[in-house]
């Protein structure tokens, strides 16, 4: 019994961080409607400028003035950071905010181990909490109990902040309505200002917070930005009340699912957002959102067919394509293939994104998956590779279906926190669950059968296989399937209103952009001859965002550009240099803030001018009008 | 005729938000070819007693019945598939796709062909979808992307929208709000000869008087939730009730004096 007491206390220890953060991130989210997801990142800095003042500053006062100061020079980070970053992207949709403020997140992490090193870190024991109380022959820390007093007193003076102060009132008005709060004189940069340093601030304090119980180390944003996206889908985004009993929830079921799951505890959290989910999808203590304020799109460009020529082009390129091998070798031959499994995975993200509208945050796990599908395949039922190939993406097909049945249930940036944090689940399962899926140690030995081993060969199959997926995914945007997904796309009202099944329809795109990135997983497990968790982690799904994006994600085909200029240079980028991170954060913001169209998407932009200057006068531009009902 | 079902029969449609009774116990029918108006000033429950008729919003108690068949808590695509089209108070569209792709994504629908992966969706009812722009007097914009046409011309792609499922029953919510005088007059033209031409009943809400006085058979008065008066457009201008609930508001004569002045 004193053992479950205990495992119940330090569930709401850990809690307390994690309200800490989550609280930030919806404070954020109410104000300036970005999901910010270089949250983590300013959590993980707090811990680290922390420990270098803790272990600097001595005595009692050292300590907690370290962890304070700490807190307070993050949120002056976070201060020019919302000052030069987010001022230029506010009106910008808000997959760019996400990927800008992800781009962020990779910078840090680079900037993180050039400045602390790559080690993990421990720290100082809080003074006055060092010891631990014994409990029926139990030991409790005395700073967990400290803890769990923190986290009731953080939520009263949050309470007060917003309830008693002016600033709080002006803070609740513009989460209702930050257009009528500006209208009525009220200066909004400050504003945004002063909320994303508070949010920043709190991140901060649960990072520095956490010294004495954790190690520090580089990955930790990551960790916790999951368990936060988790923690406001539950209890609702916007709801600092919710933020708190869902920290507590989610805190508590990690606690006691090791006891009931030892492997893969995270499923019994992953089970209650899923219950959550169906009953009220918008969290526990959330509000029902007006339903999508734009398109991912930015302008209104319609889409159509190829033209023969056009078609005639594409062909050829393929044809050029296909000679390489007379003229490459090994080396670029497997870059070769490699770029060409981008390709799928990049397209199959694209006909969700562009022509679904759905902004997935964790498509790798489906590509992660139709690897695994291959590695269990192969080497436990010994199949022959033609049969994988063909088998091996159905369980990205299946994590799809399951997956992608919850996440169409939202929309938005619910959908993009959902989709990551399935994916981070997918992920902590092939990394816990070590006899099936072999762990950190991946899954190694799978090699293509004789017909497609030599470079060449692999080339041309992958080539084969990419040309393929793009021509069926592009007829698929141009059927009647993809004009309703479209339809969907742009007023779900409308199509509800027109017979057409909105979820249905998204959950099909869903499952077919997972099983079309499960087949390029399943090319890469034989490339690489090996499959590892990271075949299904969060960069991974970073990347293939980074290849739409930068193709362009109004294009219908933006994506096959985007993957092979985003994979080309990433493989060069790696063997140049360390900070590889550093760069493609740096490369990512600097796609959002001032290359939003993308590649393919500019080109056409220029195109489209100089078409449209030949007939003068030729239409007034009236405003396009969405509902908003 | 006295035997079948009328087109839509209402019966004892309730609502209320909290405490607020936003519709109480609503009965009306409505016949094929029926031109009928819904009025009443702001807040009389309108709108919210238009969203029961097709699924958008749930009642608490009453029926909704199509040629006797019980619709009340349908989904609105299901209310769809039984032939009823709905225009939108604010327009609902598909901003990023052509006038034309917006009627055949209808017409798809209407042809249950929306799994249909790997057919030709411009080439989809082609025809058909020119049919019903040139209908509406959009032919010319079949190319056009929805998202640049001006605000009158998105209510007639509405218009041709809602009838490409070949509806028995139109619902329009205030059709020819935020359009020019002019029109609003073409645009009530054109829905009453369709419905005449095709025998389809025509439900409206609308706050422009000339507008309901001019095209409706009959007219619907709603006041705080309650229908308060019912029938053919002289008999409910006379009505003193009427005349009470509007002058209160002051609105028929600021209508009349001004004479779409006001728009």
């Amino acid at each position: 019994m004193a053992f479950y007491v205990v495992q119940f206390l330090t569930g709401l220890a850990s809690a307390a961080s994690l309200f800490l953060v989550a609280s930030g991130l919806s404070i954020i989210f109410g104000v300036t409607r970005i999901v910010n997801f270089a949250h983590g990142a300013f959590y993980m800095i707090g811990a680290y400028i922390a420990f270098t003042l803790t272990e600097r500053l001595s005595g009692a006062f050292g300590f907690w003035g370290g962890i304070v100061l700490a807190a307070f020079a993050v949120a002056l980070i976070g201060v020019i950071v919302e000052m030069v970053l987010l001022r230029r992207i506010y009106h910008a949709p808000e997959l760019f905010q996400l990927l800008a403020t992800f781009g962020l997140t990779l910078m840090v992490e680079d900037l993180v181990v050039l400045i602390w090193g790559p080690d993990d870190l421990v720290g100082r024991r809080a003074p006055g909490f060092r010891g631990a109380i014994d409990f029926f022959g139990q030991n409790i820390p005395s700073y967990d109990l400290f803890l769990i007093v923190l986290g009731p007193v953080v939520l009263g003076i949050l309470w007060l902040l917003f309830q008693r102060t002016r600033w709080g009132v002006l803070v609740r008005a513009a989460t209702q309505d930050r257009d009528m709060v500006a209208a009525l004189g009220v200066n909004q940069k400050w504003l945004f200002t002063s909320v994303f340093a508070v949010g920043v601030f709190l991140a901060a304090l649960g990072g520095a917070l956490q010294i004495p119980r954790d190690a520090v180390h580089h990955a930790m944003d990551l960790r916790i930005i999951v368990e936060v996206f988790v923690v406001v889908v539950i209890g609702g985004l916007g709801s600092i009340v919710g933020a708190f009993v869902a920290a507590v929830l989610v805190s508590e079921l990690n606690a006691f699912g090791i006891l009931i799951f030892p492997k893969i505890s995270i499923i019994l959290v992953f089970l209650v957002m899923a219950v959550v989910l169906i009953v009220r999808p918008w969290g526990l203590f959330g509000k029902p959102e007006a339903a999508a304020r734009k398109t991912p799109g930015l302008t209104v460009n319609p889409w159509r067919p190829l033209t023969s020529n056009e078609r005639l082009m594409a062909l050829a390129a393929l044809i050029v394509a296909a000679m390489l091998p007379l003229f490459a070798g090994n080396y670029l031959l497997t870059v070769g293939s490699e770029i060409a499994i981008f390709v799928i995975f990049a397209v199959s993200l694209h006909f969700l994104m562009s022509v679904g509208g759905l902004a997935s945050f964790g498509h790798a796990a489906y590509f992660g998956l139709g690897a695994y599908g291959i590695a269990f395949l192969a080497k436990m039922a010994g199949l022959p590779m033609i049969v994988c190939l063909l088998l091996g993406p159905l369980l990205g097909c299946m994590g799809a279906a399951v997956f992608g049945f919850f996440a169409v249930q939202l929309s938005g940036v619910y959908f993009a926190m959902l989709t990551l944090a399935f994916a981070q689940i997918v992920w902590s399962i092939a990394f816990q669950w070590v006899d099936v899926t072999g762990g950190d140690n991946g899954i190694l030995g799978l090699w293509p059968s004789s017909w497609a081993a030599s470079p060449s060969r692999f080339y041309w199959l992958s080539l084969g296989v990419a040309a393929l997926v793009t021509v069926a995914l592009r007829t698929m945007v141009f059927s009647p399937f993809g004009y309703a997904l479209r339809a969907t796309r742009d007023s779900v009202l409308r199509s509800e209103a027109i017979g057409i099944d909105a979820k249905r329809i998204q959950w099909t795109a869903f499952v077919i952009a997972g099983t079309t990135a499960g087949i390029g997983g399943a090319l890469f497990a034989y490339l690489k001859g090996s499959v590892f968790p990271d075949n299904l982690g969060i960069s991974l799904s970073v990347d293939a965002l980074v290849m739409v994006l930068l193709g362009g994600v109004e294009t219908v085909s933006g994506a096959v550009i985007g993957a092979i200029i985003y994979k080309a240079l990433n493989i060069w980028l790696v063997s140049q240099t360390d900070l590889s991170k550093l760069v493609l954060g740096g490369f990512i913001m600097l796609i959002v803030v001032v290359f939003p169209k993308g590649i393919v998407g500019t080109l056409e932009m220029l195109a489209q001018r100089r078409k449209k200057a030949s007939p003068p006068g030729s239409t007034l531009l009236a405003k396009p009008i969405e509902s908003a009902e | 005729m006295s035997v079948a079902p009328p087109l839509l029969a209402v019966e004892g449609l309730t609502k209320s938000y909290g405490g607020i009774h936003a519709v109480r116990g609503v009965s009306f029918s409505l016949r094929a070819g029926e031109i009928l108006a819904l009025i009443g000033p702001n807040g009389a429950g309108k709108s919210t007693c238009f969203d029961m008729l097709n699924g958008q919003n749930m009642p608490d108690s009453g029926h909704v019945r199509l040629l006797g068949e019980e619709i009340t808590g349908r989904k609105p695509r299901e209310v769809w598939r039984l032939g009823v089209g709905r225009t939108f108070q604010i327009t609902a569209t598909f901003a990023t796709m052509t006038v034309r792709e917006n009627v055949q994504v209808a017409l798809i629908s209407h042809g249950k062909q929306l799994f249909n992966l790997f057919g030709s969706a411009p080439k989809f009812d082609r025809d058909e979808a020119g049919r019903l722009l040139e209908l509406v007097g959009m032919g010319g914009y079949a190319d056009r992307p929805c998202g640049e046409l001006a605000y009158g011309d998105l209510k007639r792609l509405e218009l041709a929208v809602a009838l490409a499922n070949q509806p028995k029953l139109l619902l329009m919510d205030e059709p020819t709000a935020g359009m020019a005088p002019r029109e609003r007059v073409e645009l009530m033209r054109l829905t009453a000869r369709i419905a005449r031409e095709k025998s389809i009943g025509v439900l409206f809400t609308e706050h422009d008087m000339d507008v309901v006085f001019e095209h409706a058979d009959r007219i619907l008065v709603l006041n705080r939730g309650t229908l308060i008066a019912e029938g053919s457009p002289a008999e409910v201008r006379g009505n003193p009730q009427v005349q009470a609930v509007y002058l209160g508001e002051g609105l028929v004569y600021d209508a009349r004096h001004r004479e779409g002045a006001s728009t």
